[in-house]
């Protein structure tokens, strides 16, 4: 191996730590960060960018290298050094990775036990909303007796405010938001901010799922289950809500709009709305078609 | 001297032959003209997509052509294309004049062309809609005969391939000439060992959930059918424990061949064979146990999905030894800068960016995020365009004058690497930002604030079109005109450059003499007990001849 | 050169006593063993979603699934667990260059084997359920239904040797690669049929 003198060699380091470190903050990929769980993702992103970044160069930088300094001049028809192998070197390439995904896995882990992917009480909740709500099947219902929770619960960390709870539903091709507090049915989710919103979605022909690019969260929405999503929002504003799930011809058009109000403003709104319940109730497909 | 050995006529390829190497040409062949169908395909919905709207083609008609254009590229294209060379060179790599089963190796092929024809047949029908992945419910709502064509195909085109694994398993591992002991048969056998052990394994698996698919869409069962109590997410289990590993029966090949190109055109043994080989075998491992990562945010609970978040990081660890071994052999090397060196350096540098961001999407945080999102799209074609591709057509470059006896024209070959790294880049590389800013794959519509990028996307996939053309003319320009190959004409260890180009039926003329490793290069291979012959072949790699 | 094609070694099944060309060693039972490896897997993949089936619904079988009769199936049990005996008493034989011997056992399998897929079809003339009756239906149709096949390409695998075994000098104590592949195939479809016989009839008693 031809290394490079020592001090060429840390220059070299530092300026690929310098240029990874100020890329993984500086990519501007994301769209804006509009819920708690967006800024969590988004770290873990900026962290991996930063180490993809070094090992893009590092890599990247080590074939160009080659390709220009190891050139075979023409007429020459020797061999390069006979190296087969360097044991140390091979462990050290053997460890960096597997340390850098244990972190990113360990991180990982963190990031989403915050989102609360592995909340337990979760498939409580929701075995309890399923009994209270009017599912006629009773395979239905007991088929989720075993099942743990899909999705994202509440996060374990901070102050346990009650959750907005908003039941979804996904046919082709619009989404269906009901307000069981107030009775109101929507085909646009508005939301409070800084309140934990919880979903409970189902699909009423094939699978769809639902995703929120701002809020960094998906779930699939299954026929004959339920799943759920907790978010908070952090950040007003609307929205788009897609449909991630191959549904058929028209699964592009399969979007609507969440709108993120102040505590106010979202007061105001189910107001108006649960008193125009009767006329929007006939339009609440169209809504989605848009 | 080649003239007293029978060779094959042009006849032979299209008839029904026994013999490996007319095999894997027509595999080859074959594999390549699916190629261009599904690239075709792929054409027409970049075109769509220039613009928001749905103008050119109906929604319908462009869910059928990106279910055909995956279903194409995966399962007639890339897979066959890796069975090529398996056929082509397992027998001359390790010094025996045919496959174990030539006749079954026979039918294995000649599955295919029917096979892909009936496939495209659907379009008849009314293709599937339902994407490569047919998930249930919608593939049982989406048009019955397109879909049943669609299963059948692939239940034909797997049984294709799981003959070829029987075939190149017991080859290698039961047909070594005496000498060759399993850790100096060249790295591109242990990759078809890796390769073969998942055809084994998984795609019965894929078998048995499109079966039951099968029993839903006629017989009207339920297995996947939530109206009559079955559960969708058994299918995308069963499906995905073939279809992940699948990934791997698409790449490793490729990795494989990598190995065998770089040292040769960087004159250096390959840097760690055991690594190379092991960690091949340690990917094909894990990856029997990755599968539920493309579920992440489908019916996985949360301490599943941080099992297969585990299992599905790991292999960047043995996927990261052999990059960086790869970096190693051509470093300090003498690079030739042919055109199959040039595919085989882009392959590391695509591929490279395919496997950080394989690691990134592994992560369930961020992978609930992109899932489905053209940030996947991006991510598996950097592994199959950007990995399996651009090694197949290194490997073209490099095996085209053992395969035809010709040379190919250098001039026309560069050109076509860099239209196609070019095209690749443009083409794929925007795909990560728009899934990112929230872009959602598998449609025909999209918002119009992505438009610009998308744009930029289609002039890219029409480059990657138009290096299509350079290519053919090369191929049959030197097939017609091009200089006669010598035997050994890159100056390589491995056996099949022992004998002549193209090889004589039955491969050798005598038997191959084992007198080096396959890539001891600069290693002194002084002649053994003064054998004139080894002599003659030292002399030729040494280029003195 | 031209007649390599015929010069060959043959397919999997096919038993040539030509063993490959040019003295390579015979690797077709290998080939075998691969094969029923992957076999193997298409079991584990149906098993897999029956049980994956089994757990996650409360109710299984689901509600108004009649009990199976269990009188058919144990006899079914017992016949092709037997037959299993009875063939290898046949390579036995065959080992002894006895052909008679041969026939006489493989043609007793072969028996056996039809008396298993006769009681097969009583089962399924007889029971309550149809193909889309409910998912254990499914399951059960889908999974006996698979293996039957298995058995029925079992029986034309033993009844194919017996024709081979016609011909003079086919079969020997040292040419019998037909008779081991039909007979390895056979206590494999045997295996599989008990792991079946206790996931789909015996689970389902408690």
């Amino acid at each position: 191996m031809n290394i490079p003198s020592n001090i060429l060699t840390l220059i070299l380091g530092v300026a690929l730590t310098l240029i990874s470190l100020w890329y993984g903050q500086n990519h501007g990929l994301m769209p804006v960060a509009a819920s708690q769980e967006a800024s969590e993702v988004d770290g873990l992103f900026n962290l991996m960018m930063t180490i993809a970044t070094g090992l893009f160069l590092i890599v990247e930088g080590a074939i160009v290298y080659s390709v220009i300094k190891f050139r075979r001049k023409e007429g020459d028809l020797t061999d390069g050094p006979p190296i087969e192998g360097n044991v140390p070197l091979e462990i050290l390439w053997t460890a960096i990775p597997t340390v850098i995904v244990f972190i990113l896995a360990i991180y990982s882990f963190e990031v989403y036990n915050t989102m609360g992917g592995l909340d337990p009480m979760a498939s409580h909740d929701h075995q309890q909303m399923m009994a209270e709500e009017t599912m006629e099947s009773s395979q239905l219902l007991a088929m989720d007796n075993s099942r743990l929770a899909l999705g994202l619960g509440q996060s374990p960390e901070g102050e346990q405010t009650p959750p907005l709870e908003v039941n979804v539903n996904g046919i082709q091709y619009a989404w269906i938001f009901n307000y069981p507090e107030t009775g109101t049915v929507s085909g646009e989710l508005h939301v409070p901010v800084d309140r934990p919103v919880k979903l409970n979605m189902t699909a009423g022909d094939v699978l769809h799922a639902f995703w929120l690019p701002e809020f960094r969260i998906k779930q699939d929405v299954i026929p004959g289950r339920e799943s759920l999503l907790t978010f908070t929002p952090t950040r007003t504003g609307q929205y788009p809500v897609i449909c991630a799930e191959l549904c058929g011809a028209y699964h592009g058009g399969m979007k609507t709009t969440i709108t993120v109000h102040s505590t106010e403003d979202y007061q105001q709104w189910i107001q108006d709305n649960t008193f125009a319940q009767v006329e929007t109730d006939g339009d609440v497909a169209l809504i989605g078609d848009r | 001297m080649e003239q007293v050995h029978p060779q094959r006529k042009w006849q032979d390829y299209f008839g029904f032959s026994t013999d490996h190497k007319v095999i894997g040409v027509q595999y080859l062949v074959t594999a390549f003209f699916f190629y261009l169908v599904g690239g075709a395909m792929a054409e027409v919905m970049r075109t769509e997509l220039a613009t928001p709207d749905p103008d050119l083609v109906q929604p319908e008609f462009y869910n059928q052509l990106m279910t055909m254009h995956g279903s194409i590229m995966l399962f007639l294209w890339i897979i066959p294309a890796g069975a090529a060379f398996a056929n082509y060179l397992i027998p001359l790599m390790i010094g025996t004049d045919d496959m174990a089963f030539p006749r079954l190796n026979a039918i294995a092929f000649w599955i295919i062309p029917p096979g892909g024809i009936f496939f495209l047949c659907s379009f008849f029908v009314g293709a599937p809609q339902a994407g490569w992945t047919s998930y249930p419910p919608l593939s049982l709502v989406s048009g019955v005969w397109g879909e049943e064509i669609w299963i059948l195909s692939v239940l034909l085109l797997g049984l294709s391939s799981m003959l070829g694994a029987f075939n190149f398993v017991t080859t290698i591992l039961k047909m070594r000439m005496p000498d060759m002991d399993i850790h100096s048969m060249p790295l591109f056998c242990w990759s078809m060992l890796a390769t073969s052990a998942l055809v084994i394994l998984g795609t019965p698996v894929l078998a048995a959930a499109l079966i039951l698919l099968s029993f839903d869409l006629i017989a009207g069962t339920a297995f996947f059918n939530p109206a009559g109590g079955g559960d969708p997410i058994v299918y995308q289990h069963m499906f995905w424990f073939y279809s992940h590993p699948a990934v791997y029966i698409m790449v490793l090949p490729f990795f494989g061949v990598i190995s065998e190109v770089l040292p040769v055109h960087a004159r250096k043994p390959i840097f760690g064979y055991r690594a190379i080989a092991y960690s091949g075998l340690a990917i094909s491992f894990l990856g029997l146990i990755v599968w539920a990562h493309h579920m992440f945010s489908s019916g996985t609970p949360g301490w599943l999905r941080m099992f297969f978040m585990a299992t599905t990081m790991i292999i960047a660890v043995p996927t990261g030894i052999k990059v960086f071994s790869w970096c190693a052999t051509i470093w300090g090397g003498k690079i030739s800068l042919n055109s199959s060196m040039l595919f085989a350096l882009g392959f590391l540098s695509s591929f490279l960016i395919g496997g950080l961001s394989g690691v990134m999407v592994a992560s369930v945080p961020f992978d609930l995020h992109v899932h489905d999102t053209y940030f996947v799209v991006a991510h598996f074609h950097y592994v199959l365009f950007g990995g399996s591709v651009f090694a197949l057509f290194a490997g073209v470059y490099h095996w085209f004058p053992k395969m035809s006896g010709k040379m190919v024209n250098e001039t026309l070959g560069r050109i076509h690497f860099i239209l196609t790294f070019v095209g690749f880049n443009l083409t794929f590389l925007p795909m990560h930002p728009l899934g990112l800013q929230g872009m959602n794959r598998r449609i025909a519509l999209y918002d119009p604030k992505f438009q610009a990028m998308n744009e930029l996307v289609t002039i890219g996939s029409y480059i990657l079109a138009v290096s299509t053309f350079p290519f053919l003319i090369n191929i049959f320009w030197s097939l017609w005109k091009g200089k006669k190959a010598p035997r050994n004409p890159w100056r390589a260890l491995t056996l099949e450059w022992q004998t002549s180009s193209p090889p004589i039926i039955e491969n050798f003329e005598e038997e191959p003499v084992l007198w080096a490793g396959p890539y001891d290069y600069g290693i002194d291979t002084e002649s053994v007990d003064g054998d004139e012959e080894v002599d003659d072949m030292l002399a030729e790699v040494a280029g003195s001849s | 050169m031209q007649s390599s094609a015929v010069n060959e070694s043959q397919v999997v099944i096919d038993s040539q006593q030509e063993s490959g060309h040019h003295g390579h060693p015979d690797h077709r039972m290998f080939g075998i063993i691969l094969f029923l490896i992957s076999d193997s897997m298409t079991f584990l993949g149906f098993f897999t979603a029956f049980l994956i089936y089994r757990a996650i619904m409360p109710v299984w079988p689901p509600e108004g699934t009649p009990e199976l009769e269990l009188l058919v199936p144990i006899i079914n049990t017992v016949v092709l667990v037997a037959s299993s005996f009875v063939m290898h008493k046949g390579q036995v034989a065959l080992k002894k260059n006895d052909i008679k011997g041969l026939q006489l056992w493989f043609g007793i399998t072969a028996v056996m084997g039809v008396a298993f897929l006769l009681g097969q079809s009583y089962e399924y003339f007889n029971a309550e359920f149809g193909l889309t009756t409910n998912l254990f239906a499914s399951c059960f149709y889908a999974l006996t239904g698979f293996h039957g096949l298995h058995v029925t390409v079992g029986v034309l695998l033993i009844l194919s040797v017996l024709w081979r075994s016609r011909t003079e000098g086919h079969y020997s104590s040292s040419s019998h690669f037909g008779v081991e592949a039909a007979e390895i195939y056979w206590h494999f479809v045997d295996v599989i049929w008990l792991v079946l016989f206790i996931l789909v009839y015996l689970l389902q008693m408690s």
